[in-house]
């Protein structure tokens, strides 16, 4: 050992002209500081985009979640005899001549008696009074029943009815005394009646699966509404782009990937494929409007004519994809099929199209989700703003009835005026999200599934 | 230097079986190979030498028509495989390809299991009338592509699960399965080591019993080991073709001899 391997490194003398590694030089100190700011600023990037990702479901969740419960009474109501099938006939079509507002006296009397039996301190002495406090689908959904079983005519059957949106929003705590100062639709006094109707365990909130499975209703009644409907609207949608854009996006990608010549006709064509991608969606709803209804004359808010605009947006969105897959798969394979003599369609059916096939599903799974998304297009032909009240009666009603789809049922509660509906409509993004995160599970899953093996 | 046993190879036959009269490639404007004559013969293993982008590959790929996948090469002049010209309009290029097969620089097996690699030639072209038939075809190509006796146990296991060298012979295997009349080989041992680089140039040595073999190697050496002939291409242009033995210890042109003695390439 030398005195010099001994002593510190800052002692050694280096020679003339010579750096030390052990003391940075100021060029590095400079270079190292930008590298640290740079990963800060990414860094900073993400934090703000999952914070900004935590804020939106959070607010999602907490305003959607309420939609999903339903406050419902448990009303007694007698079916009177003589009201409603006087001879006793047992008729269906005699107790159908009951319209639903001959049900109105009943369920005031069933209302009046319920607050006697569980000797409820109630403020009102008409019926009607009571009423209001529970929703305007009653009558029919007591009509429904008689008609369905009329053997129960004359007696007294237990119904969970709704109640009404206001008495709903007071149990979810949306609607409060002072807010209801300015509310004809309610009064203070049937809060408190509310009260004790819950201490008397005849009015609870509970899991309300109509709403995910049931069909849209009118403005006045949105403890009623439902997105089934729509969710139907959107499945038949679906099927059409389907069944449309995955073999035209299909064909036509493997005609300009691996057949066409390259010329100036094929570079027009790409160029315009990724243009379409990039156009607004209300514009295809437009063309949808003029090319559809108008010129080819099919039914307006038609989920058929739905999916084929919704088609025409999401070819581009498939092709593009197929096409990426398509010229992933390495050219060795198809030197390797034209070797053994296999003509140029057995090479890409026999091996490149098999080895894309992950690609290709992955994108027409997301190309499908964007599309089940889309509402801009819809607005155009007619499928918002339409109430889906009824569920279509067969496959052809469900191509071509009216209806709505769920992202424009949610836009159509969110423009309501009622608070209630823009309760539904946070709680109809759930729905969608669910579907939309479902789909994107589902292409991971085939993506790793067929995962590329070279 | 090269004290190789190509001194000693001999050549069995003289027919010709690949003619190519003053063919000329094109790639655009690049005029890739100039004025090529060659006859190769059958039974024997012909040898493509020269340095790096001398066009050896593009002829060779001449030979079975694999350039038509490129839009902008052009061929001109006449190939004759057995006295027709592969260049005719009548010709289908898959018909000649499955006359003339091709083994290539990176063993490519298709993502399969090791059966259907070699399995494929035969039931695109319809060669096997039944199942035990196909099996057959599929154990004579295995065995002739000297792989048989490593993979006869786990046929339906993938192609691609095979070390580098198995892969390249397996290539070979589904090449000659087809029942080819030539062999076009692309640099077959360039990803290759040492010991897989020997059994596959062992192998090649029985092909020559049963088909024309051309291959093109990048190693002076592997010309000298396998083949009867050799051809020399510098610049798109055929320098020197000949017996191997000759182009190696006696050649006529100087750029030959600077090549082989490592001062060009």
């Amino acid at each position: 050992m030398t005195d010099a391997s001994l002593s510190g490194p800052d002692s050694t003398p280096l020679p003339q002209g010579k750096t030390s590694l052990l003391a940075q030089d100021s060029r590095t100190k400079r270079r190292n500081a930008a590298e640290k700011r740079f990963r800060f600023y990414g860094m900073a990037a993400v934090g703000v985009g999952v914070l900004f990702l935590v804020v939106l479901l959070v607010a999602i969740v907490r305003n959607g979640t309420p939609a999903f419960t339903q406050t419902f009474i448990e009303l007694p109501v007698q079916l009177s005899q003589e009201k409603l099938d006087p001879d006793q006939t047992g008729d269906p079509e005699v107790i159908k001549k009951t319209s639903t507002f001959g049900y109105n006296g009943m369920i005031d009397q069933a209302l009046l008696d319920l607050m006697a039996a569980h000797g409820l301190d109630s403020p009102f002495d008409k019926g009607a009074d009571l009423r209001k406090m529970i929703s305007a689908s009653v009558p029919a959904q007591v009509r429904d029943y008689a008609i369905a079983h009329p053997d129960q005519i004359g007696q007294t059957v237990v119904f969970k009815v709704l109640a009404s949106s206001r008495v709903d929003g007071y149990e979810k705590g949306r609607v409060t005394r002072e807010a209801l100062a300015r509310d004809k639709n309610l009064d203070a006094e049937h809060l408190d009646l509310v009260d004790q109707m819950r201490d008397a365990g005849i009015l609870k909130r509970s899991f309300n699966l109509d709403f995910i499975l049931g069909t849209d209703a009118s403005e006045s009644r949105p403890e009623q509404a439902g997105i089934g409907a729509s969710m139907v609207g959107s499945f038949f949608m679906m099927l059409v782009v389907l069944f449309l854009s995955l073999p035209i996006g299909v064909a036509a990608s493997i005609y300009l990937e691996e057949f066409a010549p390259k010329n100036w006709i094929t570079d027009v064509i790409e160029v315009n494929i990724s243009n379409l991608a990039a156009v607004p969606s209300i514009v295809f709803g437009i063309l949808g409007l003029a090319v559809f209804i108008q010129f080819a004359e099919l039914p307006q808010s038609a989920p058929l004519v739905g999916g084929l605009v919704l088609t025409l947006m999401t070819l581009p969105t498939i092709i593009i994809s197929t096409r990426a897959s398509l010229k992933a798969v390495p050219p060795s394979i198809r030197d390797a099929a034209l070797g053994v003599g296999a003509s140029k369609m057995q090479s890409v059916f026999h091996h490149v199209l098999p080895l894309a096939m992950p690609g290709i599903l992955t994108g027409t799974i997301l190309g499908l989700a964007q599309a089940l998304g889309e509402t801009a297009p819809l607005l155009l032909i007619g499928m918002v703003g339409y109430i889906a009240s009824n569920f279509p009666d067969g496959i052809a009603a469900g191509f071509l009835d009216p209806n709505s789809a769920m992202p424009a049922q949610i836009y159509e509660w969110a423009k309501r005026a009622d608070p209630a509906y823009y309760e539904r409509a946070w709680g109809g993004i759930i729905i969608l999200l669910v579907f939309l995160l479902t789909m994107n599970f589902i292409a991971i899953i085939l993506r790793r599934r067929f995962e590329r093996r070279w | 230097m090269y004290d190789s046993p190509a001194l000693e190879n001999t050549v069995d036959t003289k027919d010709i079986k690949i003619s190519a009269n003053n063919v000329q490639v094109f790639y655009g404007e690049t005029h890739a190979i100039k004025d090529v004559n060659v006859a190769i013969e059958d039974k024997t293993v012909t040898a493509f030498i020269g340095p790096s982008g001398c066009g050896k590959s593009t002829f060779l790929r001449c030979l079975n028509r694999m350039n038509d996948t490129i839009d902008i090469c052009r061929v001109e002049g006449q190939i004759l495989l057995d006295q027709e010209d592969i260049y005719d309009p009548r010709v289908d290029p898959v018909q000649l390809r499955a006359k003339v097969g091709m083994v290539f620089q990176k063993p490519n097996p298709f993502p399969k299991s090791i059966y259907d690699n070699v399995a494929y030639g035969p039931r695109i072209h319809g060669l096997a009338k039944n199942k035990a038939d196909l099996d057959d075809i599929v154990e004579r190509a295995l065995r002739r592509g000297a792989i048989w006796n490593e993979v006869k146990d786990r046929l339906h296991a993938p192609g691609t699960g095979l070390s580098g060298g198995q892969q390249q012979r397996l290539c070979i295997a589904r090449a000659v399965a087809t029942e080819p009349e030539v062999l076009l080989m692309d640099e077959p041992c360039s990803a290759l080591d040492p010991i897989a680089t020997g059994q596959v140039e062992e192998l090649i040595d029985e092909l020559r019993t049963s088909y024309s073999v051309v291959i093109v190697t990048h190693s002076m050496q592997q010309a000298a080991r396998v083949s009867q002939k050799t051809a020399f291409f510098h610049l798109g242009n055929l320098v020197e073709f000949g017996e191997t033995s000759q182009i190696f210890t006696n050649p006529v042109d100087a750029r030959t001899e600077s090549y082989i003695t490592g001062r060009i390439g």
